[in-house]
């Protein structure tokens, strides 16, 4: 894991100062609530329906136990008991008080945390694949790359109030596990015809209310050019992005009004002047912040024995445990996905208990996922059965990973100010009500957003469903066929919406359907595909 | 970093950060200064682009950059590309320009600020001090943490 030096550290703890001063001018009112607001934001503070939400950037999604148990010591001071892993891999605070806003920034710099552009129209935090370093299918490890990246963007001077927000991710693997083709900008590490490895970059995907995969401006962008080159793609966009629409100034809206063979054109032409300006850093840089991600020390001559004779944990070692590079190793997946519970919340006992079995099992390191779950990345598999053992007893052993019970959702109507309908609840009954049938059900993946802003990801569920305000009422539209994996697609609505406890029928037509045309092996997204929408059509309508 | 000067010129309070005599001729709009050989100091709009000037940099001895609204960040990207084509003459922002802005426009390559509304010498001096190390290469002189880590 990436240690701060002296540097890192006078950055952030420079941060902390600064925005202590920022709410002390607010409080004391010398600036107005306007000039706060973007202040505020590009810290992660949000203003919501109850009380203000704090964002706490977790880069690339990795960290070790202390920095989980502070997140602990935070929901348990200042909010109340709780966090909220999001799907950016990032964890929100529902309840903070303005006045400790600092006080938690302050605290998080002590363990080289920070909230810093976790909001705002800037670059916000890099997200990867929860697997980089463990995953057996893995070019290279994209952490090195996204640490790099997140230096890069941290205060960037030029690019800090871009037309929207702005979000990077990168992964080096061929299976997609972080979304790559729904971000603004793409990496994808591979390795070229003549072995050398470098990035596939993809810009302009994107959910909200114009959904977006991203095409591929560029196959192979060699290592040593990489940030001239994002400099180029992201100067392109803050001189021509659009500006006179809110909804339509991310850079998936330019990259399809002009084309993506022309924007690619004009990075190309920007970059030619770009790279001779010396802004890439050097490889000895790469190499420092690399050898932070070097492999750990893997012990050898383990067995890859498992004792599956209890049924309960059999369940949860086929559903939740994945593949790892090293043999005697696994990478654990522990779901924030209870039966009947709150999509990606976790209490402050629960987050110290990971931090705990990540100190003891996983080589001191975590990750969180963009579906809202938490990974134990290094396990033995010798010791998966004690593993287990814990996470049940603290209620985190849900066995339904990318089940239908696995839902992806935004806080919705609960907590958000933006949001029209409620997806808490929403999602509480769907889980409850395929609790018994999931696993049956094979791989699902549902998703839930309370407005058309997407933040549940609807438009990439294999099920979707979006919460719209109808007269006043909550409404919910039903999406079918949407990916954001490698085969990333876009769902489409089935037609007229439902209210709650409608549309939870109509995803047990839907089901039911599949069920009945399933060939063998094959996923509800797979029998989608093959069937199309009319089945399932006549089926919810019928 | 040098105090400011903060004189007023013209009626509005301007922070220089230059050694040099301020320029007396009144800025122009892009148009007109394209239209006319001897024009000197030039205003460009947000929405302008600022490569159009690139031909000029020689004779030109101010550029004033507009920022219509805190949030329209396109005027960063000019000074920028004004400073990497070699422009050296005085390089203003003008316009809904905060004091939290100043420190990344300095990184950008702007060395005089004219706000519409007034800038509270204490603020900006602590902003202007706070952060002892960027991590990016930009238009100004300081230098990367990756070239201090590597120098």
């Amino acid at each position: 894991m990436y240690k701060y030096d002296e540097y890192d550290q006078a950055i952030v703890d420079a941060r902390v100062e600064e925005f202590r001063d920022q709410v002390r001018r607010r409080l004391a009112g010398e600036i107005s609530e306007d000039q706060f607001k973007p202040l505020r934001l590009m810290n992660g503070l949000y203003l919501q329906l109850h009380a203000y939400m704090l964002r706490v950037a977790i880069p690339y999604g990795t960290l070790n136990a202390t920095q989980m148990r502070m997140l602990a010591h935070v929901a348990r001071k200042y909010d109340k008991g709780y966090g909220h892993f999001t799907t950016r891999q990032n964890i929100q605070y529902n309840w903070i008080k303005l006045d400790e806003a600092p006080d938690i920034l302050a605290e998080l710099a002590t363990v080289e945390m920070h909230a810093i552009q976790t909001s705002g129209n800037c670059i916000r935090n890099i997200s990867s694949d929860q697997f980089a370093g463990a995953a057996a299918d893995e070019v290279e490890d994209p952490r090195p790359w996204a640490e790099l990246l997140r230096q890069w963007s941290t205060f960037h001077p030029e690019f800090t109030y871009l037309p929207r927000k702005f979000k990077i991710a990168v992964i080096g693997a061929e299976e997609d596990r972080a979304a790559v083709k729904l971000h603004d900008i793409g990496l994808q590490l591979h390795r070229n015809d003549a072995g050398e490895v470098g990035f596939r970059v993809f810009v302009g995907g994107g959910m909200g209310r114009t959904p977006m995969v991203a095409p591929v401006i560029r196959d192979f962008l060699p290592k040593a050019d990489f940030l001239s080159y994002m400099e180029a793609c992201l100067r392109v966009y803050n001189r021509y992005g659009r500006r006179d629409n809110i909804y339509k100034a991310r850079i998936k809206i330019l990259v399809h009004e002009i084309g993506a063979a022309e924007y690619a054109r004009q990075v190309e032409e920007e970059w030619a002047h770009v790279k001779t300006l010396g802004l890439d850093a050097p490889a000895a840089e790469f190499e420092r912040i690399a050898a932070f991600f070097a492999p750990p020390a893997f012990e050898t001559g383990l067995s890859d024995t498992i004792d599956r004779s209890d049924p309960d944990f059999a369940v949860w070692l086929d559903q939740n445990v994945s593949a790892h590079k090293a043999p005697g190793y696994a990478v654990v997946t522990i779901s924030l996905k209870p039966t009947g519970g709150i999509p990606g919340d976790a209490t402050a006992d629960q987050i110290d208990l990971m931090a705990d079995l990540a100190e003891r099992y996983s080589l001191d390191e975590l990750r969180i996922t963009h579906a809202q779950n938490v990974v134990l990345p290094h396990v033995r598999k010798a010791d998966l059965y004690a593993v287990w053992q814990a996470l049940d007893a603290s209620g985190l052993a849900a066995p339904n990973l990318d089940l239908i019970g696995d839902i992806i959702a935004c806080p919705g109507l609960d907590y958000c100010a933006l949001a029209n309908a409620r997806s808490i609840p929403l999602a509480q009954k769907i889980s409850q009500r395929f609790a018994a049938t999931q696993h049956d059900l094979g791989e699902l993946k549902l998703k839930i957003s309370g407005c058309i802003n997407a933040c549940g990801h609807h438009h990439a569920g294999h099920i979707g469903i979006l919460g719209v305000d109808r007269k006043g009422v909550e409404n919910y539209q039903l999406l079918l066929g949407g990916s954001a994996a490698e085969d990333a697609s876009l769902g489409r609505i089935t037609g007229p919406g439902f209210d709650e406890d409608g549309v939870v029928d109509a995803i047990e037509r839907a089901v039911d359907t599949y069920r009945s045309l399933r060939t063998e092996g094959e996923r509800f997204l797979d029998t989608y595909r093959r069937v199309g929408m009319a089945p399932f059509k006549e089926a919810i309508y019928g | 970093m040098a105090d400011p000067d903060q004189s007023d010129i013209g009626g509005e309070p301007k922070l220089r950060f230059r050694n040099d005599e301020p320029h007396e001729e009144p800025a122009v709009t892009l148009d007109s200064f394209l239209g006319q050989s001897n024009a000197t100091a030039v205003r460009l709009e947000s929405d302008e682009d600022a490569r159009a000037l690139l031909p000029h940099i020689d004779r030109l001895a101010l550029v004033e950059v507009a920022f219509p609204k805190f949030r329209d960040g396109r005027g960063y990207s000019a000074g920028r590309i004004l400073r990497e084509a070699g422009y050296t003459g005085e390089l203003r922002a003008q316009g809904d320009v905060l004091v939290d802005q100043i420190p990344l426009m300095l990184r950008c390559g702007f060395d005089s600020f004219a706000p519409e509304a007034s800038v509270d010498a204490k603020t900006l001096a602590e902003a202007l001090s706070r952060y002892t190390a960027v991590y990016q290469k930009a238009a100004d002189a300081r230098r990367p943490v990756w070239a201090l880590r590597h120098g």
